[in-house]
């Protein structure tokens, strides 16, 4: 599945994390930024994959601006970029919850 | 219905869409938490501050706060969402702003059923509590109060109320006369807790002093916080005095004696203790504990 | 070879350092003999220069030892005027001695090293750019960290030998009498620079304000001085302190400074003629007023305050709850000020203050130190020299010595952002478990098992939730996740000496 436009969650504080989603062709493609990319990288991108993976989301450009954000705000922030790209902000998708 | 007495002095406001005050809620030992989803939230974020709230609930370890969520009113289109996501994630008690009449606590009552049995969540185990936010709903606080047997609480709230009574808020707090009592009233008769409204100059520590010492003599439960630096405070306001704290220690002392005697009736001094009396001696036990004043004993601790 | 901290000090630098491994916290009573500097003598007809260059070009020499100090802080001209005329000279393989290095110096000496200028580097600590450049492995020889304590012995010993002193100071007359309390550019205490003021072979006063001779009070004297520059201006004052004398409105840092507070008064060193070091920052600040509550309530006094001063511990002397205050530096104008009129802030040196090879040092006296750290582990060991990135970013300062007292608290919180303070091994040991006391965080505290005794004494009090380091431990982690092991290269960038010149620790490049 494809995402239907381009969509942001979240903010640049502290604890936070910014994601932004755009049409993609090629998989899913990451751009990360994060004062703790060298230890959580990796944790951050396999959070947002899941979310995008139960929505079935396989192709789309995901851009990351992190500011230390916790594994569940990483998630909260996920879930509300994607069903805004969606167009189904009204629609929560309650089983990926 | 009868929920067993809980303190609930300080509901600590969260603004939702917070993460770094929604991780850290916890660490302040604010009686209540209340994660708001409502004017703390800009409309454009309500789906996301709705999620946030969702997954802090699911991992975050609150510790004993009693765990509230003030969702977006009956009239707005985050309503039905709001009520589903909270309910799925656990909450302990759903806050309905701006509640005019019983019905809309009904309506609430009603979904939060439907929400229940859809997330496999054992029916009746979400509390309700009610805000108080105009004339027409202090009017009907009685019948508000009394809606559903979920209720736990009422609660006013002063900003909206004030400027529907065309006035505002003042020092004193005369313009708020009324509406404290009646609330108070309509909580103390359905039996629930009756909190007090926030103070939101937080340069301004002796009104706010003097605004939590006159709701405590009032009788209220407690009061809706903003920061976590007005915990103590209230706390210091609602810690008994220590006579206070003997009084009770004799009277649960002699409650125990009667219990080994196997009396019915419990005496002190010679004199009946009347259950006034022992309910009042329980709650100055629990806020003696709460405020550290003594040990899990009861026992009076010297500074 | 493995050190009583657990750390792989590689064999080869303990020979080219010729240092050993560290072995314990207690110093023992070894005797030491004491290095003296060169006299050039003179009547001090022309100790006075015109020039920044004139001074450097008489006094430097490649493959020379110079110092300066860091009471400037960020408001620091001194050293990057200097600096830039050596460079423009073109001298090489400078070693840099300063008591530490701020911010504002950064720049300037990653120039210096990648002209080969400076060729070695030993400070309190350095952080951003400079931090960052080491880290990366742009300097040959490692840089030789130390804590103020340890810097003075081992200039005293000879370990660092100053060829020349370059001091900034607020006032002087035209012999050398100089203090830091007067000026545009007063920051009050000189307390560390009194030690290469004492030991340098040669010392050049930085300054922008000539008093009348003779200058009192003297805390340099004309005895010491080689040389005296005036300049437009020597520093910035509204860098110079770390300005705010606010206390922290963060509520966690408050949660944290009233238990720290309520650690001190249910321990038994709460008594009257305690003593205690509180440190610079806004928590620290927190527990000074939390304390003063304490010892009003309580009628408590004490006999001093140590260390690094600021304007809440002054209100304490002012207001008679503290009899001395005994100062090294000061972190705001508030304290800087104060120490002009008021003849219970005494002005101590590094060494009076904090030097283990000594015939004993304030610290062994102390009973209270309240610290920060950036990481500890579950041996209670402390780091506040490398980021959660391995990036060197932080100063040893006095913690190590500090952390003698009887009484060692360190305030931190459990996790910051995504990062866990309290890990199950900290990327650099700076100060040694053994010396760890109690550890306040906001969800509760842990103390070091080898303190039996105020476990007892705290283990009751409400509202003081204990837990083990361990279990602290594994809350943060729970927190935040497990982060990925950090990569770093076989090569030695930095080593961390304890107070007693042993190596505690070294800190390799990073990985990229």
């Amino acid at each position: 599945m494809e995402i239907k436009k381009t969509a942001i969650a979240g903010t640049l504080e502290s604890s936070d994390v910014q994601i932004m989603l755009t049409q993609g062709t090629d998989g899913i493609v990451f751009d990360l930024v994060s004062d703790v990319a060298k230890q959580f990288d990796d944790a951050i991108k396999q959070t947002i994959n899941q979310v995008l993976s139960e929505y079935g989301i396989q192709n789309v450009i995901v851009k990351v601006v992190d500011k230390g954000a916790l594994d569940m705000v990483i998630k909260a922030r996920t879930v509300a970029v994607v069903q805004r790209a969606l167009d189904t902000v009204g629609e929560p998708k309650w089983e990926v919850l | 219905m009868a929920i067993e007495e809980k303190l609930r002095r300080t509901m600590m406001f969260v603004p939702g869409n917070n993460p770094a005050m929604v991780k850290d809620a916890g660490i302040f030992g604010a009686d209540s938490i209340m994660f708001d989803l409502e004017d703390a939230v800009s409309l454009s974020e309500k789906d996301a501050a709705r999620y946030l709230v969702y997954e802090a609930l699911k991992t975050v370890d609150y510790g004993r706060s009693e765990l509230v969520v003030r969702i977006n009113g009956l009239d707005t289109p985050f309503y039905h969402n709001d009520i589903k996501a909270m309910v799925k994630a656990g909450i302990d008690v759903i806050r309905l702003p701006k509640v005019e009449t019983a019905d809309m606590i009904r309506n609430l009552e009603k979904l939060v059923v439907e929400a229940e049995i859809e997330f496999g969540r054992e029916v009746g185990t979400t509390h309700l509590m009610a805000a108080i936010e105009s004339a027409r709903g202090v009017v009907n606080a009685n019948e508000i109060a009394q809606a559903s047997k979920r209720m736990i609480g009422i609660a006013l709230s002063a900003e909206d109320y004030t400027t529907d009574m065309k006035t505002h808020r003042y020092p004193d707090g005369q313009e708020l006369l009324y509406a404290r009592n009646v609330i108070l009233h309509a909580a103390r008769a359905a039996g629930i807790a009756a909190f007090d409204t926030v103070f939101t100059n937080l340069n301004d520590e002796a009104g706010f002093k003097r605004e939590t010492e006159l709701i405590h003599q009032l009788g209220f439960d407690g009061k809706s916080l903003i920061n976590p630096r007005q915990i103590d405070l209230v706390n210091q306001v609602y810690q008994p005095l220590k006579k206070e704290i003997i009084t009770a220690q004799n009277v649960i002392a002699a409650i125990e004696d009667a219990k080994q005697k196997g009396s019915g009736v419990i005496s002190m001094n010679g004199q009946m203790v009347d259950r006034p009396v022992v309910l009042r001696a329980e709650r100055v036990m629990r806020l003696a504990k709460a405020n550290n004043l003594v040990d899990e004993e009861g026992n009076y601790i010297e500074k | 070879m493995k050190n009583k901290v657990e750390r792989d000090i590689p064999d080869d630098i303990l020979k080219q350092s010729k240092r050993q491994i560290f072995k314990g916290v207690d110093y023992g009573q070894p005797t030491i003999q004491r290095v003296a500097p060169k006299v050039k003598a003179t009547t001090g007809q022309n100790k006075i220069l015109d020039s920044i260059d004139d001074v450097v070009t008489q006094t430097i020499k490649d493959g020379m030892t110079i110092s300066f100090h860091h009471h400037f802080r960020e408001g620091d001209y001194v050293f990057n005027k200097v600096m830039r005329s050596i460079i423009d000279h073109g001298y090489q393989n400078i070693t840099l001695a300063p008591s530490s290095l701020t911010n504002v110096m950064n720049d300037i000496v990653v120039e210096a090293i990648q002209k080969g200028v400076v060729t070695e580097i030993t400070s309190s600590g350095m952080r951003g750019s400079l931090g960052d450049a080491v880290s990366h492995g742009i300097l040959q020889k490692p840089v030789v960290f130390r804590s103020h304590g340890n810097r003075a012995r081992a200039i005293e010993n000879g370990e660092i030998k100053i060829d020349v002193a370059f001091l900034g100071v607020p006032n002087t007359d035209d012999m050398g009498n100089a203090n830091g309390r007067d000026g545009v550019a007063a920051f009050g205490s000189l307390g560390y620079a009194l030690i290469d003021a004492q030991y340098a072979n040669t010392l050049v006063l930085i300054t922008d304000n000539i008093k009348p001779y003779p200058n009192t009070p003297a805390s340099i004297k004309q005895t010491q001085v080689d040389y005296i520059v005036q300049v437009d201006e020597v520093g910035n004052p509204d860098k110079i302190g770390s300005g705010a004398t606010r206390f922290t409105k963060d509520p966690k840092e408050l949660k944290i400074a009233k238990t720290v507070n309520d650690v001190i008064v249910n321990s038994k060193y709460f008594k009257n003629g305690f003593s205690f070091q509180t440190g610079s920052g806004g928590a620290a600040l927190a527990v000074t007023r939390f304390l003063r509550t304490a010892m009003i309530e309580q009628g408590i006094k004490a006999a001093f305050a140590l260390g690094g001063i600021t304007k809440p511990t002054v209100d304490l002397l002012n207001e008679g709850l503290v009899a001395k205050v005994m100062d090294v530096q000061d972190f705001d104008k508030g304290a800087a000020e104060s120490m002009k009129d008021n003849q219970y802030q005494q002005e101590i040196d590094a060494s009076w203050y904090a030097d283990p090879a000594n015939k004993g040092a304030m610290v062994d006296k102390l009973d209270v130190a309240i610290l920060s750290a950036l990481e500890i582990d579950t041996q209670f060991n402390v780091n506040v020299m490398s980021g959660s990135d391995g990036i060197i970013r932080g100063a040893i300062g006095g913690h190590q010595d500090a952390a003698t007292a009887k009484l060692t608290i360190i305030s931190a919180p459990l996790v910051r952002g995504r990062i866990a303070t309290i890990v199950p091994e900290v990327t650099t040991v700076i100060t040694p478990g053994d010396s760890i006391d109690v550890i306040v965080t906001e969800v509760g505290i842990a103390i070091n098992p080898k303190r039996q005794d105020l476990i007892d004494q705290l283990k009751d009090v409400p509202g003081l939730p204990l837990y083990t380091i361990e279990a602290l431990q594994e809350q943060a982690a729970k927190i935040v996740g497990t982060p990925k092991p950090l990569q770093f290269t076989d090569r030695v960038v930095a080593v961390a000496e304890y107070r007693d010149g042993t190596l505690i620790d070294v800190i390799k490049q990073v990985k990229e």
